[in-house]
């Protein structure tokens, strides 16, 4: 997913160190116990494969949530399972900090999300989840606008709780795509992305990125790194999507329906009028102003 | 010697007694009955589902079945719908219509699903069938209205173009003026996921005027309200309409007008849309609420007593699509009214909300439950659940074929008892013998799996997120449900052993979604060399998987059965696992 991956140990208190990941041989035998005649899978530490093949290599008596040594996982990330976290109580209260029930999984940028004072993370913070179609979360979205008609720039507003998040200015066109962005974390950041010259575009999550440095990185990664290479491209790349040194600029359609350079104006601004992204050849981004400039033949440098 | 016994019968005779024979599966049955039967059968089938657009090639397809007339595709795994398929992901239509352009000109209908189509496409399909009928573009994407103007303009015969949940680039081109003057024959008209604003209402006034047949309309959320009057005067045979936008300013002339509109449909029978309801305008369709079977207030944000009045209303429902604003009580004189109501759903209209903002909760459920016999399929999005509950939600309902509980927070535990909800889960399978579909949330054991592996014979579709404690879990569904088709899992720490334990199974069934799970990259490359008839996908956006170690998990793991081989259009995020044929076994 654009900027969400698997969940890696850090910046995750709650409930985490090694303990409680394995499941001890004994625990499996007493389920295993428990089974009905239906059930036969083998209790043994080494599981006979019906391919006639066995994993081995020290997989012991781990039930296969992790693997050998902790150590093979320093470089991937842990999966945590449910021994790592409470059971949840839907009925909890809000207690006005970042709620300790993180979740594993495709999760977006912990770093790149402030946690504001009075909003818990709760689901906010899975990606795909609750599992509910981006047509219908769209269309939810952009009504909770309409009904309140524009109200103008109500900003951010941090202190309104959760269930008034909805009612928060947002992205609403009269025009409903299913990639609007909203400006609240938890909400749909994706906006489409198409790069001149590839037919098929694609989607980044505006909420997993604080900056422009980490959008245009992500863009890079999306459209310019190629699979069989394991050396990435210059991380100067990203920056050249900015500056306009290189072949292409990165552009956006704003909310008036004008196509902008990306870069000018502070991040959250930019997050909040964007409706869409271009990487764009650079001989064709003539004419584009940039949004703050007086003089509209300011004009990005042309590649060498 | 003769070749023909006494009792075959002439082609032509056989042909006609398998006419009669429309489900896949008894054609698919007569096909393994003889090779004359094959033969015959294959000359004559004219419809064709494939669940899985790369489980079989264009070609394939068409070589067997020369003279379909329909055909249908699914593309995407159907956690897409949730983001979790990356973009560029595949499921392009455009080479199956290529090869049909050319081998089958009298095409007459196609069906998609989660696939990417592309103007290029539509284009293609306007211009090589001649006869063509029915477009159904259901949750598709890639496509602009300039595509679909083509297949308006050029498909004198068209009768339906349905774009359901679609993503379409609205370029705003009037679509509908694309239709011919001359052109009369449209029936089905699904136009609901366009976002332009210029919808010419003139335009398509006289489009539903000299469309005779009209059937279902289904407008934009752009149609306004005080437009709706007009059309549904000149259509008073529909069956099946969704408005747009239903709100404007109260006048009591358009209200009437409004009113009188819909008393005149006297075949209305299902109703959609009513984007941003203004409640006082409801009352306007009571007129035809007694008839309704199917109502779809789902995108309606308006509150449990203006549901209630309207529910009380429609003694014949059958589907009801609705917001969790009906709350408890609203769910409660559904269950009093609505006697022969099938099917439920029940979104949430605050999903990131942590503190309920609706009083809906299990009770409304098991009231339902309890008054509605006739409960066959439920979509339920709420905050709590109790064992309880699920258990006499089971007791009432045993007809259910499709169950699907949504518990918003992971990892909800039974409020009453603080505990796993794998009892009310195992309750559901227990006693709802023929439940083909189930998804699961709250927090759940290897036990629930156990139950779900021991009951659900029938189960062919199963959702898991968050849920399991180990490898068993998954060993239980894998090795237990035997009619299982399509099995997705995302956050549950499932790993290599029951995978490749039952890797056999996986040929059975159409496919496997592993997503944020424990599997590990050398248990994929394993399961590629040893099934050649699996494609086994390894999506992972951080990276080619051979750059960790082998034992990292995959990111995402995508495992159907094919016919077709690797497919060719992978992006540069999925890996296909070779097949390596000194692996397999005979």
């Amino acid at each position: 997913m654009e900027g969400g991956l698997v969940l890696l140990g850090g910046g995750n208190g709650g409930g985490g160190g090694s303990s409680g990941v394995s499941t001890t041989e004994s625990a499996v035998l007493s389920k295993v116990e428990v089974v009905s005649e239906a059930c036969s899978y083998p209790a043994e530490t080494e599981l006979e494969l019906g391919l006639g093949l066995s994993l081995g290599g020290g997989g012991g008596g781990s039930t296969g949530k992790t693997k050998a040594a902790n150590s093979s996982w320093g470089e991937c990330g842990r999966i945590l399972t449910a021994k790592d976290f409470p059971s949840v109580v839907s009925q909890r209260t809000n207690n006005g900090g970042p709620s300790s029930v993180t979740v594993s999984g495709t999760k977006r940028a912990a770093e790149s999300v402030s946690h504001d004072s009075g909003s818990p993370t709760g689901v906010s913070q899975v990606v795909g989840w609750p599992p509910i179609r981006a047509y219908r979360m769209n269309s939810l979205v952009n009504q909770a606008k309409a009904q309140r008609g524009d109200e103008g720039d109500s900003g951010i507003g941090e202190k309104d709780k959760p269930k008034d998040a909805l009612k928060k200015k947002l992205i609403y066109n009269g025009k409903q795509t299913s990639s609007a962005t909203v400006n609240e974390k938890g909400y749909l950041g994706f906006v489409k992305v198409n790069m001149d010259g590839i037919p098929i575009g694609r989607k980044v999550d505006l909420n997993a990125h604080s900056s422009y440095e980490s959008l245009a990185q992500a863009l890079e990664d999306m459209f310019l790194r190629s699979a069989n290479s394991l050396e990435k491209e210059p991380l100067t790349m990203a920056s050249k999507l900015l500056d306009g040194s290189s072949e292409f600029v990165l552009t956006y359609e704003d909310k008036e329906g004008d196509w902008m350079l990306v870069g000018d104006v502070p991040w959250r601004m930019f997050v909040r009028s964007v409706r869409r992204l271009r990487i764009m050849r650079t001989s064709e981004a003539n004419g584009l102003a940039p949004r703050f400039n007086e003089s509209n033949d300011t004009q990005r440098s042309k590649p060498i | 010697m003769h070749k023909k016994t006494a009792f075959s019968f002439p082609d032509e005779v056989l042909e006609h007694v398998f006419s009669f024979i429309q489900s896949d599966k008894d054609r698919n049955s007569v096909s393994m009955v003889c090779k004359s039967w094959y033969e015959i059968e294959r000359w004559c089938r004219r419809k064709v589902f494939v669940g899985n657009c790369y489980a079989v090639s264009p070609r394939m397809v068409i070589k067997r079945f020369p003279e379909i007339r329909s055909i249908e595709l699914k593309g995407k795994p159907h956690f897409a719908d949730f983001n979790l398929v990356p973009d560029g992901w595949g499921g392009y239509v455009f080479p199956w219509i290529v090869e049909m352009a050319g081998a089958v000109p009298w095409l007459e209908e196609i069906k998609l699903k989660r696939m990417v189509v592309t103007d290029e496409s539509l284009e293609l399909i306007a211009k090589s069938f001649k006869n063509f009928k029915a477009l159904v573009l259901s949750s598709c994407e890639g496509f602009s209205t300039d595509g679909l103007a083509a297949i308006a303009a050029s498909c004198k015969n068209l009768k339906e173009l349905d774009l359901r949940d679609c993503d379409v680039d609205d370029l705003s081109g009037h679509l509908l003026s694309h239709f011919p003057d001359t052109y009369t024959s449209l029936v089905s008209l699904n136009i609901s996921c366009l976002g332009s604003d210029e919808v010419s209402f003139s335009t398509l006034e006289r489009l539903v005027c000299r469309c005779t047949n009209l059937r279902t309309l289904r407008l934009n959320r752009a149609v306004p309200l005080d437009k709706i009057a007009n059309i549904l005067r000149r259509a008073p045979q529909l069956v099946d309409f969704g408005t747009g936008t239903y709100a404007a300013d109260l006048r009591p002339d358009s209200y009437s007008d409004l009113a009188g509109a819909f008393s005149s449909c006297k075949e209305l029978r299902s109703l959609s849309g009513f984007w941003d309801v203004v409640p006082d305008y409801l009352p306007a369709i009571y007129p035809v609420c007694s008839k309704l079977t199917s109502l779809n207030l789902s995108y309606a944000t308006i509150q449990s007593p203006e549901l209630i009045k309207l529910v009380s209303h429609c003694p014949n429902l059958q589907r009801l699509l609705v917001l969790d604003y009906i709350e408890d009580s609203g769910l409660e004189v559904l269950a009093s009214s609505c006697k022969n109501l099938q099917e439920l759903r029940v979104f949430p209209s605050d999903p990131f909300g942590v503190e309920p903002n609706v009083s809906l909760t299990e009770q409304g459920l098991v009231a339902v439950s309890s008054g509605c016999p006739k409960l066959q399929s439920v979509l339920y999005f709420c905050r709590r659940m109790s064992n309880e509950a699920l258990v006499t939600v089971a007791k009432n309902c045993p007809n259910f074929t499709r169950f699907r509980l949504c518990i918003i927070e992971p990892r909800t535990a039974d409020y009453q008892t603080l505990e796993p909800l794998d009892v009310g889960f195992g309750a559901i399978v227990q006693y709802c013998k023929d439940l083909q579909r189930l998804s699961l949330s709250g927090l759940l054991t290897d036990r629930v799996f156990e139950y779900i592996g021991t009951y659900a014979k029938k189960l062919e579709m199963l959702s898991v997120a968050f849920a399991g404690d180990s490898d068993l879990g998954l060993h239980h569904v894998l090795s237990g449900c035997e009619s299982l088709r399509k099995l997705e899992i995302r956050d549950c720490p499932f790993g290599d052993k029951a995978l490749l334990a039952n890797a056999a199974k996986l040929e059975t069934m159409r496919s496997l979604w592993m997503s944020s799970c424990a599997v590990s990259f050398r248990a994929c490359k394993l399961l590629g060399q040893k099934m050649p008839r699996l494609n086994v996908e390894v999506i992972d956006e951080r990276g080619p998987p051979d750059s960790r170690p082998e034992s990292c998990p995959v990111d995402k793991l995508y495992i159907y059965r094919t016919v077709a081989g690797s497919r060719f259009d992978m992006p540069p995020f999925v890996w296909t696992m070779e097949d390596d044929p000194s692996l397999q076994l005979s």
